[in-house]
C-alpha cells in the first residue's frame, strides 16, 4: 500500500471510494462514522457531517516516521483480526511511508519520503512514533544516515500537522527516562513551533488517531487541544473518573494485594498504587484491542503511561506516592512522617529533662 | 518591682475563632485527609460509602480551613497591635534580637524565657512559616481537587499549580505537609504549656478568654 505505484491514487480516489473498494458495504461505511462521532465526543447529529465529508474529501497522504521506538503504536495499528478500524484507518489514509510495513527499501524508500516532502509540501499529515534524541548531535538515532533530529524538522515542518502517537513521540517516553542517555525529547520540543497533536499513551489508542484525522477531514481544523498538546475529545477527563471500578473507590472497598479476596471481586487498585487518579485519557471508555479490555478492566492498576515523564514520576507503581529523594529506598513518605514525630517528641522530652536537670524549677520559685 | 498583674486583653474574638476552627479543621483534614492517602478502613458491603464520606469530610473542611485563613489574614491588617502582621516578620534589629535570645532560651544557653504580651518574636516568625505551609497545603490541595473540578475558581485557587509541579510531587507534598504540621501541634502545645507554668501569666487559658496576665513591669 505504500509502494511507489501507487502515488497515482494520490488525486484521484475519496475515502468512501476507496472503502467500497475495498468491500466495506455502506452499512460498515456508517458504522465506522458513528464510531468515530462518538469518539470524538459529539453528539449523534454529526455522524451524517462525518459521513458526508469522509465521502467528498480525497485521502489525504500520510508519512510514519519511526525514531526511538518499539513499534508498539504500529502494532497497535496493525494487530487485529478481522477489518477493524485500524484497517479502515489504513484505507482512509494514503501511507506514503512507514518504516515497518512499506514494500520500498533503501534509498528508494527514503526518495518516497522526500518525494511527499516536496511534492506536497503543506499538505501531507506526519505521524511520528518514538522520541528524538537531540544530544551529541543526534548520533543516537540515524535513518539513512540521516539524524532523526534532521528528518523530523524537515518532515514535521513541511506538514500541514504533525501527529506525535504515543508517549516517546509526544514527551520523550521511556528513552527520556532518568538519566536520559541520548537526550531524548517529543516533537514539540524537537520542532518547536509546527502544529503537532500530542497522542500519548504506550501505546497509542488507534480510535484516538482515527477520530484525529477525522476531524481533520471534517472540520478542516485540528481538535481542540490541552495544555499539554493532547486532544480534549481523548484526553479531557480524568481515568479515576470514568473508571468502571470508582464505585469501589467510593464504598471503601480496596484490593490490598494481588490474589485476595477484593482483588478477584475486581474491587478498586487504588491501594496497589493506581495511577488512575492522576492520568488523563479515555482508556475506561475506548478500551483497547477493539474495546476488549483495558489494564484496570484485566486486574492490574493504570500506571499513567499517558503522562509527561511517567516512568521517571509515577514510579513506583505499585505506590500510591514516589519515594522522597534522599531518604533511601525503602522509607516511604509514612516512614519519614513517623521518623519526623519521633525526633519532635525525642527533643521536647530531652528538653524538659535539660529544663529539670538545669534547675529551672530552683530559678522560677526565686523569681515569684 | 511591681509583682501585680494587669488583665490585658490580648486575642480579640476573630483571633480565638480562627484559632479553634483551625483546631477543629487540621484534626478532621489530618484523620480523613491520612485515610484517603492511606484508606486504612475497608468497606465490608459495596452500599458503605467510606472514601465516599471522608472525602466530602476533607472537602468541606478544606473549605473552612480556607476561609478561616482568609478571615486571620484580614484581622492581621485591622486587628489589634497583636493579632497584626507586623509580628510575623523579625525583621526589625529589635525583634530579630527578641528572637535570637528566644532561640537561645530554647537551646538552653539562656535562663531567660521570652516574654511578650502577644506573640514573641520567635513565635510569630513560626507562624510566618506555619502560615506558608497552611497556605501550600491549601494551593496544593485545590490543585488535586480541581482535577476532578473543573472550573475558573478551581484553576485559581489551586488547579495552576499543576502546570508547575508534577502531579505525584504535588501529592507527596500535600502528604508530607501533615506531618509538618502534625509535629508543628505538638511543639506549639508543648512550649504554650511550659510558658504558662514559667511564666504564671494565663497563656493556655488566654486563647479562650483573650485574656492575659503581666506584671506592671512587663506591661510598661
Amino acid at each position: 500500500m505504500a509502494s511507489s505505484s501507487k502515488r497515482d491514487d494520490l488525486s484521484g480516489v475519496t475515502i468512501y471510494e476507496a472503502l467500497k473498494e475495498r468491500g466495506f458495504s455502506r452499512r460498515d461505511f456508517l458504522s465506522f462514522c458513528t464510531l468515530i462521532t462518538a469518539t470524538l465526543a459529539l453528539p449523534s447529529t454529526f455522524v451524517s457531517k462525518v459521513a458526508e465529508a469522509l465521502e467528498r474529501r480525497k485521502k489525504p497522504v500520510l508519512v510514519w516516521l519511526e525514531f526511538q521506538d518499539c513499534a508498539g503504536n504500529t502494532e497497535a495499528l496493525l494487530r487485529a483480526s478481522k477489518p477493524t478500524v485500524g484497517e479502515i484507518v489504513l484505507d482512509i489514509l494514503s501511507v506514503e511511508y512507514h518504516e515497518t510495513i512499506m514494500a520500498a527499501a533503501g534509498h528508494q524508500a527514503e526518495k518516497s519520503l522526500m518525494d511527499v516532502v516536496k511534492n506536497q509540501k503543506g499538505r501531507y499529515i506526519a505521524v511520528v512514533e518514538g522520541s528524538v534524541p537531540m544530544g551529541d548531535g543526534g548520533v543516537y538515532c540515524c535513518v539513512g544516515g540521516r539524524a532523526a533530529k534532521e528528518t523530523v524538522k524537515e518532515v514535521c515542518g513541511n506538514a500541514m500537522a504533525t501527529l506525535a502517537v504515543g508517549t516517546c513521540a509526544a514527551y520523550g517516553g521511556l528513552p527520556a527516562a532518568s538519566p536520559n542517555p541520548t537526550g531524548a525529547v517529543g516533537v514539540t520540543q524537537a520542532v518547536p513551533g509546527v502544529p503537532v497533536v500530542n497522542l500519548p499513551g504506550c501505546p497509542v489508542n488507534v480510535e484516538n488517531i482515527t477520530a484525529t484525522v477525522v476531524h481533520f477531514l471534517t472540520f478542516g481544523s485540528l481538535p481542540p487541544l490541552d495544555s499539554r498538546g493532547r486532544p480534549l475529545f481523548a484526553y479531557g477527563k480524568r481515568i479515576h473518573d470514568n473508571c468502571e471500578r470508582r464505585a469501589h473507590f467510593d464504598a471503601g472497598q480496596f484490593v490490598r494485594q494481588w490474589g485476595d479476596e477484593g482483588h478477584r471481586k475486581g474491587w478498586c487498585l487504588y491501594e496497589m498504587g493506581c495511577k488512575g487518579p492522576e492520568t488523563f485519557k479515555n482508556c475506561p471508555t475506548v478500551k483497547y484491542n477493539e474495546g476488549t479490555s483495558w489494564p484496570v478492566q484485566a486486574g492490574h492498576g493504570c500506571i499513567g503511561c499517558a503522562e509527561p515523564a511517567f516512568w521517571d514520576r509515577m514510579a513506583p507503581f505499585y505506590r500510591r506516592l514516589p519515594q522522597p529523594p534522599g531518604f533511601g529506598v525503602e522509607s516511604t513518605a509514612d516512614k519519614v512522617g513517623a521518623g519526623l514525630a519521633a525526633v519532635t517528641g525525642a527533643a521536647l522530652v530531652a528538653h524538659g529533662i535539660g529544663r529539670i536537670l538545669s534547675g529551672g524549677k530552683k530559678k522560677e520559685e526565686e523569681r515569684r | 518591682m511591681s509583682k501585680e498583674r494587669i488583665r490585658v486583653y490580648a486575642w480579640e474574638f476573630p483571633i480565638r475563632l480562627t484559632h479553634w476552627i483551625n483546631v477543629l479543621c487540621i484534626l478532621a483534614l489530618s484523620v480523613t485527609g491520612f485515610y484517603i492517602g492511606n484508606p486504612f478502613m475497608h468497606a465490608v458491603s459495596s452500599k458503605q460509602y467510606i472514601m465516599g464520606w471522608m472525602r466530602f469530610i476533607h472537602f468541606v473542611s478544606a473549605y473552612t480551613f480556607m476561609l478561616s485563613m482568609v478571615v486571620r489574614i484580614y484581622w492581621a491588617f485591622v486587628g489589634n497591635r497583636y493579632a497584626s502582621w507586623r509580628v510575623w516578620f523579625p525583621f526589625t534589629s529589635r525583634r530579630f534580637r527578641d528572637l535570637m535570645d528566644a532561640v537561645k532560651f530554647y537551646l538552653f544557653i539562656s535562663k531567660k524565657p521570652p516574654y511578650a504580651v502577644g506573640h514573641t518574636a520567635l513565635a510569630g516568625f513560626t507562624y510566618l512559616l506555619v502560615f506558608g505551609v497552611f497556605i501550600f497545603m491549601i494551593v496544593s490541595g485545590f490543585a488535586l481537587y480541581s482535577l476532578n473540578r473543573d472550573g475558573a475558581l478551581w484553576t485559581l485557587l489551586g488547579g495552576w499549580l499543576t502546570g508547575v509541579m508534577h502531579l505525584q510531587t504535588i501529592r507527596l507534598f500535600h502528604h508530607l505537609g501533615m506531618y509538618l504540621i502534625l509535629a508543628f501541634t505538638i511543639i506549639h502545645v508543648y512550649i504554650g504549656w511550659y510558658l504558662d507554668l514559667k511564666e504564671r501569666n494565663g497563656l493556655m487559658g488566654s486563647i479562650f478568654s483573650g485574656y492575659k496576665f503581666v506584671t506592671g513591669k512587663e506591661w510598661e
